[in-house]
């Protein structure tokens, strides 16, 4: 929706044609698990699948230790080593699983990759709707090599993007008939999938 | 788009022989899916119109019968409708026609290929079955309506009594009421005269329905058309029946071909039949009353030793002979000839109903079916062959009504029986049969074989539809669409008569309107009208 304000959520750090690795400006504000963000290449716009976020440290050589035994809350312990949020940083990783150009969605890989430090923004409700009329993209989520189980992230996609239809159950349904379908052969994995989407 | 020619599936494959492989869409129900039932193929060039022959189940994944889903969560089966769980189809495509002009003009040809793959595949509509069936007409004539449709079925009947035809299925099936209806429509559209052998009484005047109303038959309905003969007066006379001729036979025209027929039913041995024919060399026509009398004298021992005829082998055919004499019809002599009087109703175009009354005993039936046809047959052969010289007109098509028909073309006399001859002589005659069988195994196969026209209700015994089906391609879809007709008012036709097989449920028969409705569809000659009028 053009009135809904475009939040940025951070910036490309690491970039490959299949996925990016996205720094957020802030600690721990990531975007959800299955969120679908965007970001630019001359020309295209690329979307990706938010699958893993971490925090840790700047340097890796130096690890996090527990500060707050004598603290009463988080809050104060911030407070007490401001430090802290300076040497620590979150970051997610998105799977690329497909782009925008001259206005029409391609449900697979972009030609270029999304170039270092370009800005990653979550995608608003009409880009999500528009990119969810096609189940192409299921695909490619389950011959990712992602570091989670695929039916968990597929799960997650799912029940996003199933928040901004306007026909909630119709959507599910019909991603859960595309997922028989490219699963046919494999029914356990798709009732993983089909009982984390349930309602 | 109408549900009816809504599409409900594609092709998946498929073989000219076995038919082809059907996958439902996900939003057609299964259940919907009935066998026997009509469906188009829309293939790329051309169309084909088959029949529903299985409905099966399947899963993509064997683990979704294993370790079944929670089958209360809606979603889930909602999601693997269509998907991971489907409905197949077998159809057997029968009939094709071509896209282009010229196929439209030929029609429906037989089919000689499948449909290529994820052809549509839709529920026949109306004027598919008009298309390959015809609409009622002059000649064609409306039996009922495919199953689960509203269309009129219409048969052909001018080509079905070429050929001899049956119709079978167990009793209370409704072989007589579809039996009745066939012959009113014989009686309007095809031209030929019949006649029936009407054992139980059913087909002349009235006849009774499962729950015991009464129904009208051929002579209330068309009493201009048909003459009711009978065999035992008293019994047409308390029924009300108004007669035209009752049939009286003499001992003298009894021959010893009819006799041989019933061997089995009298117990003859082979030893007695034989001698049945020495007893007609030697005392000529008048052999069944003498041989009858013949007493325990030495003057017969002589004459029984002469012809060679051992004494327990008489007294065999004594006790056979006697058990005809016991029939009130059979009378010493005759006024009137049947078998002419039979001939005369014929020739002038009525058609002859010929009640057992009483004598449903299958000796009396037997009898007096073979008597008369064998001559009539011989008549009409007589006839058929001069107008070949060119020395007349050859004589109207006949067509004889048998039921029981197991008894008369069984495979021990079906060689004897001029029904065995009729049935595989054909029409070169002019005579043909319908039988009507409850028992079809018991017919000789080859004769099962040279039936033109098959109509069966539900069959339940497997010999007996293996006997229906023989020499008819893609039997084994056939069975299954026979095995499953309900019990009562559903049935199959295939044969010469019909394009491809239907199952069918026949039209309604025995209330006011049906009546109307079969007289409507009379001729709008004046004797018409007057039926019409004596009928209101």
């Amino acid at each position: 929706m053009d009135t809904e304000e475009i939040q940025r959520v951070g910036e490309v750090i690491r970039s490959a044609t299949s996925g990016f690795t996205a720094q957020c400006y802030e600690l721990d504000r990531f975007p959800h698990l299955g969120g679908l963000v965007k970001t630019k290449n001359i020309g295209a716009q690329i979307y990706g699948i938010v699958f893993n976020a971490t925090t840790g440290g700047i340097d890796p050589g130096r690890k996090p230790l527990a500060r707050g035994k004598d603290e009463v809350s988080e809050e104060a312990l911030y407070k007490s080593s401001p430090q802290i949020s300076k040497l620590l940083k979150s970051e997610f990783e998105a799977l690329v699983v497909g782009y925008k150009e001259d206005n029409k969605v391609f449900q697979y890989l972009p030609p270029q990759p999304a170039p270092i430090h370009s800005f990653v923004y979550l995608c608003p409700t009409q880009e999500v709707i528009e990119f969810s009329r096609s189940f192409e993209f299921l695909y490619t989520l389950l011959n990712s090599a992602v570091t989670l189980p695929h039916e968990e992230l597929i799960a997650a996609v799912l029940r996003n993007m199933s928040l901004v239809q306007e026909d909630k159950h119709a959507f599910l349904v019909s991603a859960g008939k595309h997922l028989a379908t490219i699963l046919s052969g494999d029914f356990n994995r798709l009732r993983t999938i089909l009982e984390r989407i349930r309602q | 788009m109408t549900a009816e020619n809504k599409r409900m599936g594609i092709v998946v494959s498929g073989s000219s022989n076995k038919g082809v492989e059907v996958r439902l869409d996900a939003d057609t129900s299964v259940e919907d899916m009935v066998v026997g039932r009509y469906v188009t193929i829309e293939g790329q060039k051309r169309r084909f119109f088959g029949m529903i022959t299985e409905v099966l189940l399947g899963v993509t994944d064997l683990n979704l019968t294993q370790t079944p889903p929670d089958t209360n969560d809606p979603f889930i089966a909602e999601v693997l409708a269509g998907t991971g769980t489907f409905g197949t189809l077998q159809v057997m495509p029968y009939l094709t026609i071509g896209g282009d002009i010229d196929s439209a003009v030929e029609g429906p040809q037989p089919v000689k290929t499948v449909p290529s793959h994820y052809s549509a595949v839709k529920l026949a509509d109306d004027r598919d079955i008009e298309l390959v069936f015809g609409k009622e007409d002059k000649e064609r004539f409306w039996i009922g309506n495919p199953l689960d449709m509203e269309t009129k079925l219409c048969l052909n009947l001018p080509e079905l009594v070429k050929r001899s035809n049956g119709i079978f299925g167990k009793s209370g099936t409704g072989k007589t009421f579809l039996t009745r209806m066939l012959l009113i429509g014989m009686l309007q559209k095809s031209a030929c005269v019949n006649l029936v052998f009407d054992m139980h009484s059913e087909y002349g005047w009235a006849g009774t329905s499962e729950k015991g109303r009464s129904v009208k038959a051929l002579k209330q309905l068309f009493p201009s058309k048909v003459a009711v003969f009978t065999l035992d007066e008293e019994n047409s006379r308390n029924r009300g029946v108004s007669t035209d001729f009752v049939v009286k036979i003499g001992y003298n025209e009894i021959e010893p071909e009819d006799m041989s027929l019933l061997r089995q039913t009298l117990n003859l041995t082979d030893a007695a039949v034989e001698a049945i024919y020495q007893m007609r060399r030697k005392f000529g026509n008048e052999w069944f009353i003498r041989t009858s009398e013949l007493d325990d004298s030495e003057e017969t021992k002589k004459l029984l030793n002469r012809l060679n005829i051992h004494e327990s082998t008489f007294q065999n055919l004594q006790r056979g002979l006697n058990t005809i004499k016991r029939l009130p019809f059979i009378q010493q002599k005759t006024e009137q000839n049947a078998v002419h009087r039979v001939i005369e109703y014929l020739n002038r175009g009525m058609n002859v109903v010929l009640e057992f009354g009483r004598y449903t005993d299958i000796t009396a039936y037997i009898l007096v079916a073979n008597l008369l046809t064998r001559r009539i047959y011989s008549q009409y052969r007589d006839k058929t062959e001069k107008a070949m010289s060119g020395a007349g007109e050859s004589p109207v098509p006949l067509v004889i009504t048998i039921e029981e028909a197991h008894k008369f073309l069984n495979h021990d006399i079906a060689e004897k029986t001029i029904f065995g001859t009729i049935a595989r002589e054909m029409r070169k005659y002019n005579v043909t049969l319908l039988v009507i069988d409850q028992r079809p195994s018991g017919i000789d196969e080859e004769i099962m074989s040279q039936m033109g026209t098959k109509i069966s209700c539900l069959l339940d015994n497997e010999r007996d539809m293996d006997s229906v089906l023989s020499g008819v391609s893609g039997k084994s879809e056939l069975k299954s669409v026979l095995a499953k007709l309900s019990a009562k008012q559903q049935a199959l036709i295939f044969g010469h008569a019909v394009p491809m097989p239907v199952a069918f449920q026949p039209r309604e028969y025995g209330s006011a309107e049906s009546y109307k409705s079969f007289s409507d569809t009379v001729n709008d000659s004046e004797q018409a009208k007057k039926d019409i009028e004596d009928l209101w």
